[in-house]
């Protein structure tokens, strides 16, 4: 592709003249066209611009001596649009001094179709604001490599490669384990075995105690379980000594103290039996060494992959990514690696593909399987001007879209950050088991020593080799590991389950406290219902037909500004009526619209316009204030100087906001409805879907007061309502709950994000924040209880009484399983299945 | 009492003495973060049985940038948390992985696997 330079543009003729061509997003009514073409007229140096609303292009042509790109580029911005820019972020190798970032700046500004460029020294990168329709990303880089640097891409954090590369690495540190388990059970079952020859009739001759053969056999024992250390136990030692030096200790240090002493003793015995009083204290250990290692090493590795389950939410996000994208280059198809392509690439879709970035139709229309982002089931039908969500499924028809969002900034690659982010954080609870694991391990050695020292001074005889067995049981039965993973483990669950449902957690603070709320605050607009007015009713009047109603008051309104006159407008057309042209229209505000239209005068308002024009109403009086309770917003029409009707347009109700407020009260929520409008229509609504407190002409600045008012009353109270409008209530309240619809789930700074806009999101949320508070305390509970039940059992306090002394042997067992368990245990949670109204028990 | 029983126990009491005064009473410095010319406080952190530098020292309302490199294939590391800042980062083994944030309030912060073996303090100042 020939690149054109800026100083002689795009297409430049004999007269020094150039044409650029730039996609602008914003562009939305006829009148801003004429707004944009006189800015970009108004930069010195351009001779003509047009601008395009059907394909929102500006057509510039211009001067190059007196103008370039970034001027034009500028008063797009300043008329309050948007040139449509790509930003690129790539790393820059072989920069060794700060003049270079000048250099680098330079080559990168001459290049046609950059308007920005900045390097930072510190980070090695560039960043790169250029028009795509001009120049792209090839080019840009090839600008820096002239110069004289490298170029490399800065890395995707999230790409499916990163992930099989982590499964990978997961993999392998699986099989090392599962290597090291084989081997240290199979010598651990033979060590077993001749610990304890005189337990079997053969070997009870060939070994008889205090024999030569005997200690040969020790002696084999103990370089065996040595090399079990070296090969399947070196991990614990390398461990702890690496947390000792930071003056930590942590499993490692417990198993390794705990072979390691059982080692030693036995070593000491096998090499220098002379130091003891007495016969009885002749015994070897070297099975609880190699056996301890090995059952450790065997829970990790069931660990590993029960925990490799725990993240498939996320693996399941990162894996809907679509790998190659067809956009339209120089009016050409061609298929590209999904990271190149650019803002404001026009993408085609065929049916049955994935859709690869955000964007909005500009041709076509099809259905669209967004299950996987929001999870709503049902295919959505999309046509122009509608968003398309990356990573979609588009069915049924073939379209073009714009690319809005690319890489990281997709919905998805949204989603994916947030997930992960969420996941990371901390449950609240968590702070104690922090605090508890602090000082759990050294004081788990503590009492050890503890313990050595008493059985030693009081227990029975050979005391040392008892205190040796009590000291080793307690440093490995006790299992910090339980208690850390107790938590995040759930955590990761949880998140995970809420974001394939299309419902954002943003941290586990939110996810604790939302099943502690009380009162649920729904907005009524947007929230309850679809925050845009439809036409609902036309009742006619003196012989009227319907049609024709409509079809004159529709040409009336389309001359209109006012919000409702949209939905009288967009009712009339769906019915399939061609709209006249308005001969004469005059609005006069605070009572309606007077017009002339195929002759006839009509007037479009309210009461108080029919009483100044004498119009006799007759019953559409009372039909109005019956609309008016439904919460419904009537207006009359007259033609020719009598009544003709009314039509109403009202804001529906959402189909499922009925069945999710009911869900939320039989989950024991109180529900409260907020709204701006007045008491009537408020209650019409609340009516409809069955909420009984109705909080009306609350001021959209006083909602985070009320929120507040709710809060004083002593309750946990959530708030949902949109991300922007509603931001300070979200705030205010204990859990906000933004409904976000399509693209735009980033913005939304809420405790959390509903992807779909339904409130059956809040139930959801509610409940898969029950469901895994239930689960952390169940594995805090047992992890606690676990330890808490082991150590003295460990320590031989049953000893006295029953005579029960735990082996070091099942102690190793009851640990690795204890961290297995709690794992499975957060697993269980994705068997979790949403329960709607009519399954939620009273 | 024999003679051996109290070599024991002494012994014994002055272990537990090391261990609390190893892993409690002692109180390690910090490393102060380096500010680089991008205007972030940066700091290495090797990812390795434990963190290293484990007390990271910075200055409140500047942005801090803190570089894991991890060199272990233990499971148990491969994530970092700062609760504190709500970030968490997956650390694959032997890569660079930069973990931004910036610290609006001075206190302690703790990051931490996600188990909470290894852990790490960060300490803003004010």
């Amino acid at each position: 592709m020939p690149i054109p330079s800026l100083t002689t543009g795009v297409g430049n003729d004999a007269a020094g003249s150039a044409r650029v061509e730039l996609p602008v997003a914003g562009l939305t009514c006829p009148s801003c066209v004429r707004a944009l073409e006189s800015a970009l007229r108004a930069v010195p140096g351009v001779a003509r611009a047009t601008v395009n609303l059907a394909t929102r292009r500006a057509f510039v042509e211009y001067d190059p001596k007196k103008a370039g790109l970034a001027e034009i580029h500028e008063a797009i911005k300043t008329a309050g649009y948007r040139a449509g820019t790509a930003t690129a972020r790539f790393a820059i190798q072989g920069m060794t001094c700060a003049s270079c970032v000048t250099k680098i700046e330079q080559a990168l500004g001459s290049t046609a179709g950059v308007l920005s460029a900045s390097v930072r020294v510190g980070t090695e990168e560039a960043v790169v604001e250029y028009l795509p329709s001009v120049t792209d990303l090839a080019a840009v880089k090839s600008a820096v490599s002239s110069a004289g640097y490298g170029v490399a891409d800065a890395p995707a954090p999230m790409s499916p490669s990163a992930v099989d590369a982590e499964s990978q690495a997961r993999e392998r540190e699986y099989r090392t384990l599962m290597r090291q388990w084989w081997f240290g059970a199979a010598v651990g079952t033979f060590t077993m075995i001749m610990s304890y020859p005189w337990l079997f009739p053969g070997l009870r001759d060939v070994f008889p105690r205090e024999s030569h053969r005997l200690w040969w056999m020790w002696a084999f024992m103990g370089v065996a379980s040595l090399a079990v250390i070296l090969y399947s136990g070196r991990h614990f030692f390398t461990g702890a000594r690496e947390a000792l030096k930071h003056r930590s200790a942590n499993m490692h240090t417990l198993i390794a103290l705990g072979t390691g002493v059982a080692w030693v003793y036995s070593s000491i015995v096998l090499l220098f039996p002379g130091i003891f009083p007495s016969s009885e204290f002749l015994d070897v250990y070297y099975d609880v060494t190699v056996v301890v290692i090995a059952l450790v090493d065997l829970g990790l590795a069931m660990e590993l992959r029960a925990k490799g389950r725990t993240s498939e939410a996320i693996k399941k996000l990162i894996g809907l990514q679509a790998k190659t994208a067809r956009v339209v280059r120089d009016g050409a198809e061609l298929d590209i690696p999904v990271e190149e392509v650019l803002v404001g690439d026009i993408v085609v879709v065929r049916p049955g593909e994935k859709i690869p970035v955000d964007g909005e139709i500009v041709e076509g229309a099809s259905a669209i399987d967004e299950s996987m982002v929001t999870g709503e089931s049902l295919p959505v039908e999309k046509r122009v001007g509608d968003e398309v969500i990356g990573a979609t499924i588009n069915k049924t028809g073939a379209f073009r879209f714009r690319a809005t969002k690319v890489g990281k900034d997709t919905a998805l690659a949204n989603i994916i950050r947030m997930v992960q982010d969420a996941q990371g954080s901390k449950v609240p609870v968590q702070r104690i088991v922090d605090v508890v694991s602090g000082y759990f391990t050294p004081a788990v050695a503590i009492l050890a020593i503890l313990g050595f020292m008493i059985w030693y001074t009081f227990g029975p005889a050979p005391a040392l080799v008892y205190a040796l067995i009590v000291a080793v049981t307690t440093l490995i039965i006790a299992c910090p590991c339980a208690l850390g993973m107790a938590t995040p483990m759930s955590l990761t669950t949880g998140v995970g389950l809420g974001a394939l449902n299309g419902i954002l957690i943003r941290s586990g603070e939110a996810l604790q406290t939302a099943q502690k709320l009380q009162t649920i605050i729904l907005d009524k607009t947007g929230t309850i219902t679809h925050g845009k007015p439809v036409l609902t009713d036309v009742l006619v009047t003196g012989g009227r037909r319907e049609e024709e109603l409509l079809r004159l008051t529709g040409a009336v309104e389309r001359s209109s500004e006012h919000p409702l006159a949209a939905a009288i407008v967009e009712g009339a057309t769906t019915r399939g009526l061609a709209l006249p042209v308005v001969e004469t229209f005059n609005a006069i505000p605070g009572h309606g619209i007077e017009a002339r239209v195929e002759g006839h005068a009509v007037l479009v308002g309210n009461l108080k316009l029919m009483h100044d024009r004498k119009i006799t109403l007759g019953d559409l009086e009372a039909h109005a204030t019956r609309l008016a309770d439904e919460g419904k917003t009537p207006m009359y029409v007259a033609i020719d100087g009598g009544a003709a009707g009314i039509v109403a347009v009202a804001d529906t109700v959402k189909e499922d906001s009925k069945d999710a407020i009911q869900a939320l009260k039989r989950m024991g929520l109180e529900v409260v409805m907020m709204t701006g409008d007045n008491e009537r229509t408020g209650k019409a609504i609340a009516r409809q879907v069955g909420i009984e407190r109705v909080l009306a002409e609350v001021l959209p600045q006083d909602k985070a007061f009320n929120v507040q008012k709710l809060q004083l009353e002593g309750k946990h109270v959530g708030m949902v309502g949109d991300g922007i409008n509603d931001a300070p209530a979200l705030a205010q309240a204990d859990v906000g709950f933004a409904i976000g619809t399509g693209t735009d789930v980033a913005i939304a700074a809420s405790d959390v994000t509903l992807i779909k806009g339904s409130l059956r999101g809040v139930v959801l949320a509610i409940q898969i924040s029950r469901a895994t508070m239930r689960n952390v305390y169940q594995n805090l509970v047992g992890a606690f209880v676990y330890n808490v039940l082991g150590l003295p059992v460990a320590l031989g306090i049953l000893y006295p009484f029953l005579g029960i002394l735990l082996s070091p042997l099942l102690a190793a067992l009851a640990m690795s399983f204890s961290s297995v368990t709690v794992i499975a245990n957060a697993n269980r949670l994705k068997r979790w299945k949403p329960r709607l109204a009519s399954e939620v028990l009273a | 009492m024999s003679w051996d029983r109290i070599v024991v126990d002494v012994v014994g009491l002055a272990l537990i003495a090391f261990i609390v005064w190893f892993f409690w009473l002692v109180k390690a410095k910090g490393v102060k973060a380096a500010v680089s010319s991008a205007g972030y406080q940066e700091q290495m952190v090797l990812v390795k049985g434990g963190y290293t530098p484990d007390i990271i020292v910075v200055e409140r309302g500047k942005p801090v940038r803190l570089n894991f490199v991890r060199q272990e294939s233990a499971s148990c590391s491969e994530m970092v948390l700062l609760p504190a800042f709500n970030k968490s980062a997956t650390l694959p083994e032997g890569q660079t992985v930069a973990v931004e944030f910036l610290p609006t309030e001075p206190g302690e912060y703790e990051f931490a696997c996600q188990m909470g073996m290894f852990r790490g303090r960060l300490i803003v100042e004010p």
